[in-house]
């Protein structure tokens, strides 16, 4: 049935828009206008900031050293996403074919993740992949054992085992923002392969094509919408992620939302880090236009 | 092991293809081996997640007397039961307002509305710490006064999902019904209760839950909007993790995760299994 128009419902329109047009205006559309204004302002002093219009914090982003960081988000965030799809593409297959016996129960192993505070997840992956953590022991028990086979051939055996430094190291933040990501990308997946008519792979396979053939051809192309969902929601928290590089990086591993709270918190900068932040925001936007446009050429096909 | 067993099988059941089980194993391994590790060491008789000293639980005696815990948890759970009343009542009068209404500048208020779930965390933390710091919101006010600010910031994030959600619901609403009780004599107020609501109460539970964990788990937002004494669950884990590990956390953590798991599975009983599968 038709939308109505508010003027003919003045008083039932009223009671349901004015909380949540006011609640929006107030808490979500100033607070950001805020930032916007001040990302053209300069500090005065400790604590006072002047709005002059100035483009200054925009130039200063555009330097090289704010830039290359930018970029390294974007190629970390890329990286992440890449790897949860390739992880969690066989993830979503598995689930689809399940036994109806196995199915839920594997969708609760994918969610209960997902329910689990990011905190305790994020930190029990840093006692595994400690200096001394067990991701090391089980890496030099097939140490060990590659050189006990090795000597058994009668060859040298390998130097003794080093730790590996897993943590605080920009691979440290891969592996930390794919672990609390995965499930994004599972779930849309799942349910774009849940969809999908499995009588056009049969006929795929009748007709054929290979197992893989039928994967690329026919599978993937039908689960688009879905592989670029998942795409969408795990890129996006991965670029802003702050969490993760702030705890399992190093020095060097820092991400563009670890500059943006520095800027408010030690470095006191609010300006540059509103400028910053917009242009986290617009780099989201941007994002969202080309899957936005993806989508309109994929239907004039 | 019947999970490797080789059995022939249809083309389409890769889900009993060796490698494809294979692959879910390890990637049920990399997910939960962590969290397994970390339970594990909270009772273990050393002060470091390293080697294992013996069996003990006096890290969750000390948990239990750490009253810092205490007020964070108490902290969590006020802000994600207020966060989560507020949202459910704001997020469904925005989708009932959408759902039911042509006004002007529509798809722009819509746009709006759902924006808080696209812009990076970061942003809109550091969006209330601007707006707060700029309107002066005092600061040391008694408990629970001092947790507004936080409440406020996690009510904006929150309500768009009870939106999208509540949303998804009323379209398969059946207008003639409210018409029907209309017709029938009921007011405005008393079709949209007798009639409204009732039909969009699953997505009001699930709008909830999501809303409650989305409030429970949030750390960036919080970490902008906190004042001395507002340290929710989070932002405590957070601040003992970077001053190095101590062992309350796991003893405190375990306790969290088993309760995790206890209310999902309180959830699946009244849900049924099979419907987790069919909600998407």
């Amino acid at each position: 049935m038709a939308e109505q128009d508010w003027k003919q419902q003045k008083r039932p329109f009223a009671a349901v828009s004015l909380t949540p047009l006011f609640w929006t205006l107030l808490f979500f559309v100033i607070p950001m206008a805020f930032v916007w204004f001040y990302s053209f302002g300069r500090n005065v002093g400790l604590t006072d900031i002047d709005i002059v219009g100035t483009l200054d914090n925009y130039k200063r982003a555009t330097e090289w050293l704010y830039l290359s960081i930018f970029l390294k988000s974007l190629a970390v965030a890329a990286l992440v996403t890449l790897i949860c799809l390739i992880v969690g593409f066989p993830v979503a297959m598995a689930i689809t074919f399940a036994s109806e016996k196995w199915r839920p129960w594997l969708l609760l192993g994918i969610m209960l993740p997902f329910w689990t505070n990011l905190l305790i997840r994020t930190y029990a992956l840093m006692i595994v992949m400690g200096q001394q953590g067990y991701a090391n022991k089980g890496l030099e028990a097939l140490w060990g054992g590659a050189s006990w086979l090795k000597t058994l051939v009668g060859l040298q055996p390998m130097e003794t085992w080093e730790p590996l430094p897993l943590l605080y190291n920009n691979f440290a933040v891969v592996v930390g923002l794919v672990y609390v990501h995965l499930p994004f990308m599972v779930l849309p997946l799942y349910s774009a392969l849940d969809r999908l008519d499995k009588s056009l792979i049969e006929a795929s396979l009748d007709l054929g094509a290979g197992h893989l053939k039928t994967l690329f051809k026919v599978v993937v192309p039908l689960a688009a919408p879905g592989i670029i969902a998942g795409v969408m929601i795990t890129l996006i928290p991965a670029l802003g992620a702050y969490l993760t590089p702030d705890l399992m990086g190093g020095t060097d591993s820092q991400m563009i939302a670890n500059v943006i709270e520095r800027q408010f918190k030690r470095a006191n900068d609010w300006p540059f880090g509103a400028a910053l932040s917009f242009l986290l925001i617009y780099a989201m936007f941007a994002l969202i236009a080309l899957q936005g446009m993806r989508k309109k050429t994929g239907e004039v096909k | 092991m019947a999970l490797f067993a080789r059995t022939p099988r249809a083309p389409l059941e890769y889900a009993k293809s060796l490698w494809m089980r294979g692959w879910v194993l390890a990637v049920m391994l990399f997910l939960y081996l962590p969290l397994f590790v970390l339970m594990a060491f909270s009772f273990n008789d050393s002060k470091r997640n390293v080697v294992w000293r013996g069996f003990t639980t006096k890290y969750y005696a000390k948990a239990w007397e750490n009253d810092q815990l205490w007020d964070a948890m108490l902290n969590s759970l006020t802000i994600a039961g207020l966060a989560t009343v507020f949202s459910l009542i704001i997020g469904s009068m925005a989708a009932v307002m959408l759902w039911r209404f042509r006004f002007p500048l529509k798809s722009a208020v819509d746009g709006t509305m759902s924006l808080p779930i696209i812009v990076p965390e970061i942003c809109l933390g550091v969006a209330f710490l601007v707006f707060f710091s700029w309107i002066g919101w005092p600061s040391g006010l008694p408990w629970p006064f001092n947790l507004t600010a936080i409440v406020i910031a996690h009510i904006t994030f929150c309500f768009p999902f009870v939106t999208m959600v509540v949303r998804a619901r009323l379209a398969t609403f059946n207008r003639e019904q409210e018409e029907a009780a209309k017709d029938l004599g009921a007011g405005e107020w008393q079709a949209f209760r007798d009639v409204l609501v009732p039909h969009i109460k699953p997505a009001l539970v699930s709008g909830a839950l999501l809303a409650f964990t989305l409030s429970l788990d949030d750390f960036v937002i919080t970490f902008f909007t906190s004042t001395p004494g507002t340290d929710t669950f989070p932002v405590l884990v957070y601040s003992l993790v970077k001053r190095g590990v101590t062992p309350d956390i796991n003893a405190a953590s375990t306790i969290l995760i088993i309760l995790t798991v206890l209310l999902t599975a309180v959830a699946l009983k009244f849900q049924g299994v099979k419907a987790l599968a069919d909600a998407h």
